[in-house]
């Protein structure tokens, strides 16, 4: 508890926030892993293999400098996309349509990367660019059909995901695309000038970051300036607690919501094409990984507020790569992450819950 | 009723306005259609109506491809000028007749010398409807007592999972009960969330989602590979009513089922029933659209949203073990495929009433049969667009549809109850 004081004193939080913010997440995770673990002995799976799958969680997530190197490496499309959705959530818009944002964003990157050559950096800039400009694009679909026929965003979104689905598996065997000599779904690799630089392959050329978790913390700053200390981010705040008075006091609530929803858009195009540049160079069938789905856990975990997003990306990141260790060392299929995912989700959401189960942590009201 | 009447005068300035917008978008769509499909197509397209084993056999339906396009396209340039000129009330039925005569277009197009069978396409139909009305009925059984349920897709893929792991174990008939009662079991998740616990109704449903999507895939990793005879189920026998199953075009359409179908019925007109006709239908429609008002009539709000929403996620249970009970006997992952957000999409377009429901779930289900029979006759369009069109459906459709239509009035808001 004294540590508990220290961390309120540092950060200048009253206990309410504090609570809110570090206590209830810190719980809600702790209870996922166990339910996933008790899940995991249900299914017939023995003690010590569930005790290998937790200690490989932590192994595989930050017990290492690869580890590391994976965990910020997964979690840099976690939170360019899942930045976005809190955009989203500021505006009273939730985007469920991240998912096919990124598959759109990724494939128009990975078009640029393979057939236009240009000088380093250039070539790299202009990839990124054209991967947020067709997640913006794709968004602004949903955002349209919102403001202008009152279309729900949550039903065109999930549309827009499977009809991405189905553009990627189309494009991805067009001849232009496809890798010579392959019959799969299999893109073109990207030039070498277009991929994002590693981070520390001075240390050793195996560890995966990339310079585009740098780029997602500088989102990260840039969204949190955009959603405090703008206008337009004033708009999308008032937009979202109430339309009616945002349209009273002059706010231009259909455009707030088709810039909103752009802009989710542009994120989870970053995202798109931060993965294919940085980690995988080419797009295959799965490439987006349900890390559009996996954003939204982000984002709720991370209170729609950009820095509260930058750790809970970095905590899922660590699922992520702690997932895959247990996957190798424990045989434990990456599916109980998705569980424990959706159970943070559920937990985060309902705090009564939480306080209900954990009732010494909270004050008596 | 006279004073609503005016004041929705506005509404219909607005019809009048939009009518220059409305008839040119027939218009295009008509020289569309010529310039997509009229051109360069020969031959006739032959309809099979009946299969010649069939005791009443119908003659081939055939049509001059060139001819009946080029006729279908001057109808809707003709629907398209007169809305330009005046619009009629019932300007949706032009629009609705348009858009029926472009898919019949298109289907003389992809059939042009060749024979199709108009027949198995329309039982394919009502067969594809099955789930997305079933997921319209969930929806419609949550929303009226103002729970939005997204997490429907998550139980119907509960339900296909069930299905097919205890059908495989008890039988299909005990498996069918199972996946019902899994399927009820998520609703009560989901009511306890957003009911008891006031959890935002969309981060809820959603989760549920994500949750079943997990949870199926990794038993189906942990359980259903290692055993595949655990994944193996037997799937309900089609049931031929007699005589009625022998009638031309219905026959096949709707009588030569399985139970699902036939379940499916009974249930949108209890559905309706239930609503419409019933004291416990009149408080759960009072709960969706005023609950304070409800309460203090005594009713109980927390009791009827409970009961609704464990109800519909029965159906979404039942709805889901269609995809292995009903078809095909076994699990794959994800296999749902977005079934469930159409049926929500089907219920919008429906207005919140069952039997406007399963009319907008058959729409979908001709889509979705549509890209299946396509694939047969080798048309020049990829597989995969074939494959979005009933997604490409729900869009235009809710778009089209929703800002004329009323949820009920409390949607998505918790009730805090006054002590």
């Amino acid at each position: 508890m004294k540590i508990a004081l220290k961390i309120r004193q540092t950060f200048s939080v009253d206990k309410a926030t504090f609570l809110d913010v570090f206590i209830i997440p810190i719980l809600a995770t702790s209870l996922a892993i166990t339910v996933g673990l008790l899940l995991l002995l249900l299914s017939g799976e023995s003690y010590q293999t569930a005790l290998r799958a937790l200690i490989s969680l932590f192994v595989g997530s930050f017990g290492s400098v690869s580890a590391l190197s994976e965990t910020l490496t997964a979690s840099t499309p976690l939170i360019f996309a899942a930045l976005g959705i809190a955009i989203g959530f500021r505006a009273g818009l939730f985007n469920i349509g991240a998912e096919g944002q990124i598959i759109i964003g990724g494939l128009a990157a990975v078009i640029v990367g393979f057939s236009v050559e240009l000088p380093i950096l250039l070539h790299l800039t202009i990839v990124l660019f054209i991967g947020a400009a067709f997640g913006a694009g794709y968004a602004f679909i949903s955002g349209w059909l919102k403001a202008f026929t009152g279309a729900h965003e949550v039903i065109t979104t999930i549309m827009l995901n499977l009809i991405a689905f189905r553009l990627l598996d189309f494009f991805l065997r067009l001849p232009f695309i496809q890798k010579e000599g392959r019959n799969d779904p299999i893109s073109k690799s990207v030039l070498e000038t277009a991929e994002l630089p590693r981070l520390l392959s001075f240390i050793d050329p195996n560890l995966r970051i990339h310079a585009g978790f740098l780029l997602a913390v500088l989102a990260v700053v840039l969204v949190y300036w955009i959603i405090f200390h703008t206008t337009i981010g004033f708009e999308f705040r008032t937009v979202g607690t109430n339309i009616h008075a945002a349209k009273y006091a002059g706010v231009n609530s259909s455009l707030a919501v088709i810039l909103a929803m752009s802009a989710a858009g542009l994120c989870a195009g970053l995202a798109g094409a931060s993965q294919i540049s940085g980690v995988l160079g080419r797009a295959t069938s799965g490439f987006s990984a349900g890390i559009g789905f996996d954003a939204i856990a982000v984002a709720l975990l991370g209170r729609a507020h950009p820095i509260g997003v930058l750790f809970s990306g970095i905590l899922f990141g660590a699922l992520v790569a702690g997932g895959r260790e247990m996957q190798v060392s424990a045989g434990v299929s990456l599916d109980l992450i998705t569980v424990i995912q959706a159970l943070i989700i559920i937990f985060i959401a309902a705090p009564i819950l939480i306080k209900r189960i954990f009732p010494w942590f909270f004050p008596k009201t | 009723m006279k004073k609503l009447i005016q004041s929705q005068q506005p509404i219909n300035m607005n019809r009048v306005h939009g009518s220059l917008i409305a008839g040119s978008f027939l218009i295009l769509l008509a020289i569309f259609v010529f310039i997509l499909f009229g051109f360069g197509v020969e031959g006739e397209a032959t309809f099979r109506l009946s299969r010649p084993s069939d005791p009443y056999a119908l003659p081939n339906l055939v049509l001059p491809a060139e001819n009946s396009i080029g006729i279908a396209s001057l109808i809707i340039a003709f629907f398209g000028a007169r809305l330009i000129v005046k619009t009629p009330k019932e300007y949706t039925v032009f629009f609705a007749l348009s858009f029926f005569l472009a898919v019949a277009a298109f289907l003389v197009w992809a059939t042009a010398g060749k024979s199709f069978s108009l027949t198995g396409m329309l039982q394919a139909t009502v067969v594809r409807a099955v789930p997305i009305a079933l997921a319209a009925m969930a929806g419609i059984m949550c929303e009226r007592v103002a729970v939005i349920n997204i997490g429907i897709e998550g139980m119907m893929l509960a339900g296909a999972f069930a299905g097919a792991l205890f059908g495989s174990i008890f039988g299909s008939v005990l498996g069918l009960l199972i996946a019902i009662t899994v399927g009820g079991v998520f609703g009560l998740i989901l009511a306890l969330l957003v009911v008891t616990f006031r959890v935002d109704q969309i981060i809820a449903g959603v989760a549920i989602n994500i949750l079943v999507l997990g949870l199926t895939s990794f038993f189906t990793s942990h359980l259903l590979k290692k055993n595949p005879h655990l994944n193996d189920a037997a799937v309900f026998k089609a049931i031929q009513i007699p005589i009625l199953a022998e009638l031309p075009i219905i026959g096949p359409m709707l009588f030569r089922h399985n139970i699902f179908v036939y379940l499916a019925i009974l249930i949108v007109f209890s559905t309706t029933f239930y609503l419409f006709k019933t004291a416990y239908g009149l408080r759960a429609r009072a709960v969706g659209e005023h609950p304070k008002a409800a309460e203090t009539l005594g009713i109980s709000v927390i009791k009827t949203r409970f009961v609704n929403v464990i109800i519909g996620g029965m159906i979404a249970g039942f709805g889901g073990a269609w995809f292995t009970l009903g078809s095909v006997g076994r699990f794959d992952e994800g296999m749902t495929g977005g079934r469930g957000f159409i049926g929500l999409a089907a219920m919008i377009f429906g207005r919140w009433h069952p039997i406007g429901a399963l009319l907008a779930a058959l729409v979908f289900g001709f889509a979705d049969s549509l890209q299946q029979k396509l694939a047969i006759l080798r048309t020049p369009i990829p597989s995969e667009f074939l494959a979005m069109s009933p997604y490409i459906v729900t869009i235009i459709v809710v778009a089209g549809i929703v800002g004329s239509a009323r949820p009920p009035q409390a949607i998505g808001k918790a009730y805090v109850k006054e002590s």
